[in-house]
């Protein structure tokens, strides 16, 4: 058990029922977070990475329907799980950090009673718990923190609010935590003292973490692997150097290319890319990323390509790359 | 950076889909709706027809007081004699009459004040807003007995108690909508041209408004009818013997212990039009304006 | 907390005020010898006297609208214009019956009301949360005197089970006695809380902060009670507040139908007997009431949820 990752998503597939017809979110998704490393998801909106996240999550919502796949925490295959065994798990081997600090706090109770009711698994007193909320608090660096636990979420600031939510997440030192655009509707100076804290606290306590974003920065700046989605599928993943020195797949070439950091010049226009998602109730035959792809050739519209290891990436997903496919 | 958005795929959850289909089809392919049309219509068709009924409505006939319902009396008679279901479609004539054109003038009223309101000055706005507020801190029977204290009880007794109460809704969307239009661009270049205010205020809110405030109009047509029919149980609206519901239901509560048919005669053409209206208000509203939804 | 109350404090004694100023208005709007008419015909010459002394009719209007703002504050509601009592007296003799009655009327709406927005909340699209959806639509539109007097009919007439007169005797016997008419009142009142309730738990079971507390692994249980109706029961306690206003429209009803004593009936037979210092003071008493209890309603609100005393406090 000892050498297993901390999460290991096996062929997930996941659907919506639409009144169009099956929308098929998430088609054979397999990835790996090592323990105690910091793996990135990178893709569009759209791309299927909160239908991912609320999968491993245990959130998904009545129209969704998981189709086939394994999800592996450590040696628990959570989809085997039912609602109350997951529910055990929450919060405790498995927590989250999600996108919009305002919204993601309840606005009429106290932090500090939210943070002491997220602790009802332990048999500690409340004082206990008040001041192991403390201790958390003074972690991610909210200043003043016995005073602050008993104010509201709105008097607090955006930057703060999420902190406290960090806080929450890393309070019962999950073995896995999943942070979907944890910074995004911050400001750039707090987006980076937030991942410096989160980075701290990562070495920490020493759990592995699965970052949600769609900015490349972010990436770059604090994930070990990175693993790239397009239109619910995993397009590729490698490690994040050998990624960004070489990108193997054309979207991942042209993702790096739509970022600003890459662009000399100040324009007005971002570069973006042409086209637009293709709609995944009737999925193409061929590559999903054909359409876009300013590199398609023969058989990308007719022929699924299956994922090669080429380059510095562990997988890509590229008639390109396939050496079996004939150039 | 920030990716290129796309729409986020996570659907929803699944949405009726928009069916093209009549107006009027879809409402009546609503139970609900269809069960309201029905029910108006017995209420309306009634009103129509009352002529038929071989009884005068305030024929006094002591001998046959109290009985129950028969081939001769459908509904039975009241403790003057009368013929119960005569006077209940008689009623169905005041109380259609009365509570559609007292609606009718609330709105025009409300919607002239909105307007008013809305395009006025400043002090105006607040004044009307305030009028307004002050209208709804009042209970409703208080303020009918305070203006038929004045006014005396009459059919337009009613119609004013009806007029203060249902008017500041309808002045409130009318203002709201007004506001919002007169900050419009399309405003700005109508008035470089010339049109006037007032004119610019008519053309472009009441098209605007006219379809959410005539479903609130609808809902608040059961209440009219309660209005109608308790103002004259109390002895404030129409005058007897002229047949209303209320009146006819006041008479039997007082003979309550006699005979129950003339309450039962009183109430149910008041439930099944309140019913009726209410319904198709429902339907009304779920069909063309999810928006409003919630409000009683 | 204090300048929210006190602003919403301010707004209700402005409400109040004009009230006032609307019932003076009134009777001086009216042809005729203002005394005569604001206290109706039946008035004896002496109360008329009276009158005209404390308001002073031969005085510039805006003074006469002093005094009569003046001796209200004063809690002077002029007198009973037959038995010549003084009005204020009169009316809290009578004010508890139609207390207990809205009372009686809050609880047959809100008990039951609460539990199925929840029941319908949680299991949304079932059978019981359609049913609870149509029947409450039918009961809420139908008025409350006719629901009166058909419960009237079956329960105490024909039944015989609940006694048709009178508010009673002793806590039992006037508990006894409240039933029927607090069903007549709050029954329309249950579907309403109901759906209202279970429309703002749908909304805020969306929030993502209802999810943030599933993602820590919460009971289902501790998030609907502690997290979700916390927030989703404050429109429904606005709606009651305007909801108690008309109640005590229909308690008048309900005190007429099960001859009751109280405000409602008090003013009835005002009326009929032209007693108009009686009416004028009832309507400002029960409009007094109501402003007091939606102003409650909103501090109720303010004290539950930090975020409006925080955005109404600035």
């Amino acid at each position: 058990m000892t050498d297993r990752p901390a999460l290991s998503v096996r062929n997930l597939s996941v659907s919506y029922d639409t009144p169009e017809g099956r929308l098929r979110a998430l088609r054979g998704v397999s990835f790996d977070v090592q323990k105690g490393e910091i793996a990135g998801l990178v893709g569009e909106s759209g791309c299927g990475k909160s239908t991912l996240m609320q999968t491993i999550l245990g959130l998904l919502g009545g129209a969704a329907a998981i189709e086939s796949g394994e999800i592996w925490l450590g040696d628990t295959d959570l989809l085997t799980l039912n609602r109350r065994q997951m529910r055990r798990l929450l919060g405790d081997r498995l927590s989250a950090v999600f996108q919009d600090p305002m919204k993601s706090l309840n606005p009429v109770l106290t932090i500090g009673r939210q943070m002491t009711d997220i602790q009802f698994r332990r048999k500690a007193s409340r004082a206990d718990k008040r001041a192991r909320a403390i201790e958390m608090l003074d972690k991610v660096q909210i200043p003043d923190p016995a005073k602050r636990l008993d104010q509201y979420p709105h008097e607090f600031s955006g930057g703060m609010r999420q902190r406290v939510a960090i806080a929450m997440a890393l309070m019962a030192e999950p073995d896995l935590l999943i942070a979907d655009e944890p910074t995004t509707a911050l400001d750039a100076t707090l987006e980076i003292r937030t991942i410096e804290l989160l980075r701290e606290l990562q070495e920490e306590i020493g759990c592995a973490v699965l970052f949600i974003t769609h900015h490349l920065g972010v990436v770059a700046e604090l994930c070990d692997r990175i693993n790239i989605m397009y239109a619910g599928e995993l397009v590729e993943h490698g490690g994040t150097r050998a990624i960004f020195d070489a990108p193997q797949h054309p979207y991942t070439e042209l993702l790096f290319a739509c970022d600003p950091a890459q662009i000399k010049e100040r324009s007005r226009a971002l570069p973006t890319i042409p086209g637009t998602v293709p709609g995944l109730i009737d999925v193409p035959p061929g590559c999903v990323f054909a359409p876009r792809c300013p590199k398609r050739f023969a058989p990308c519209d007719s022929l699924h390509p299956r994922p090669v290891a080429s380059g510095g990436s562990d997988l890509v997903l590229c008639h390109l790359r396939d050496p079996k496919v004939p150039a | 950076m920030t990716l290129p958005a796309e729409p986020d795929v996570t659907p929803p959850r699944p949405l009726k889909k928009p069916r093209a289909k009549g107006s009027f089809a879809r409402l009546v392919s609503d139970p609900l709706g269809a069960l309201g049309l029905i029910l108006i219509a017995i209420t309306v068709l009634g009103a129509c027809f009352a002529f038929l009924s071989p009884w005068e409505p305030n024929a006094l006939n002591p001998l046959d007081r109290f009985q129950g319902p028969s081939a001769a009396h459908w509904l039975g008679t009241d403790n003057l004699g009368r013929d119960l279901l005569t006077r209940v479609l008689y009623g169905a004539q005041i109380a259609l009459t009365l509570s559609i054109g007292a609606t009718a003038v609330a709105l025009v009223i409300g919607v002239a004040a909105g307007l008013i309101a809305g395009y006025g000055p400043r002090w105006l706005d607040n004044l009307l807003l305030l009028i307004f507020d002050a209208l709804k801190s009042v209970p409703t029977v208080m303020l009918a007995l305070v203006l038929v204290t004045i006014t005396g009880p009459s059919v337009w007794a009613v119609l004013l108690v009806v007029v203060i109460i249902n008017a500041p809704a309808y002045g409130r969307m009318a203002r709201t909508q007004t506001l919002a239009v007169r900050n419009a661009e399309f405003i700005d270049a109508e008035r470089a041209l010339g049109a006037s205010g007032a004119w610019i205020a008519i053309r472009h809110v009441l098209p605007n408004i006219l379809g959410p405030i005539l479903i609130v109009a609808a809902m608040d047509i059961p209440v009219v009818v309660g209005i109608e029919a308790g103002m004259s149980f109390l002895g404030l609206g129409v005058r007897p013997p002229t047949p209303s519901w209320g009146s006819i239901l006041f008479d039997g509560f007082s003979y309550i212990r006699e005979s129950p048919w003339p309450v039962i005669a009183g109430g149910l053409p008041i439930i099944i039009t309140t019913l009726g209206f209410t319904f198709l208000g429902e339907a009304l509203r779920d069909t063309f304006d999810p928006k409003i939804a919630g409000r009683k | 907390m204090w300048l929210y109350f006190l602003k919403r404090l301010g707004l209700a004694v402005i409400v109040v005020l004009i009230v006032i100023a609307v019932l003076f208005v009134m009777t001086y709007a009216i042809p005729g010898d203002p005394a005569r008419v604001a206290l109706g015909p039946r008035a004896s010459e002496e109360l008329v006297a009276e009158f005209r002394e404390r308001i002073g009719l031969d005085r510039p209007i805006l003074v006469q609208m002093g005094n009569f703002y003046l001796s209200l504050f004063q809690g002077d509601l002029g007198r009973d214009a037959i038995s010549g009592e003084p009005v204020l007296r009169i009316l809290l003799s009578q004010f508890p019956d139609t207390l207990y009655l809205v009372l009686g009327a809050v609880i047959v709406a809100v008990v039951p009301g609460i539990l199925l927005g929840i029941m319908a909340a949680r299991h949304r699209g079932s059978l019981l949360d359609r049913v609870t959806s149509v029947i409450s639509v039918s009961v809420m539109s139908v008025p409350a005197f006719v629901i009166a007097i058909y419960l009237l009919l079956v329960f105490s007439i024909q039944l015989g089970w609940f006694p048709a007169i009178g508010a009673g005797e002793g806590f039992w016997d006037k508990l006894h006695r409240l039933v029927l008419p607090s069903l007549a009142l709050g029954l329309a009142w249950i579907g309403y809380v109901a759906r209202i309730l279970r429309a703002s738990i749908l909304e805020e079971m969306n929030e993502s902060h209802v999810r943030t507390a599933r993602a820590f692994g919460l009971p289902e249980n501790r998030i609907m009670y502690d997290y979700v109706l916390r927030i989703a029961i404050l429109p429904t306690i606005t709606v009651l507040g305007i909801g108690i206003g008309h109640m005590l429209s229909g308690a008048v009803f309900a005190e007429i139908v099960f001859a009751r004593p109280g405000i409602g009936k008090l003013v009835f037979d005002a009326i009929i007997s032209r007693n108009y210092p009686l009416v004028t003071g009832a309507v400002l008493l029960t409009t007094v009431f109501f402003v007091f209890v939606n102003l409650l309603a909103d501090l109720l609100i303010a004290w539950l949820d930090p975020r409006v005393r925080h955005d109404l406090a600035g």
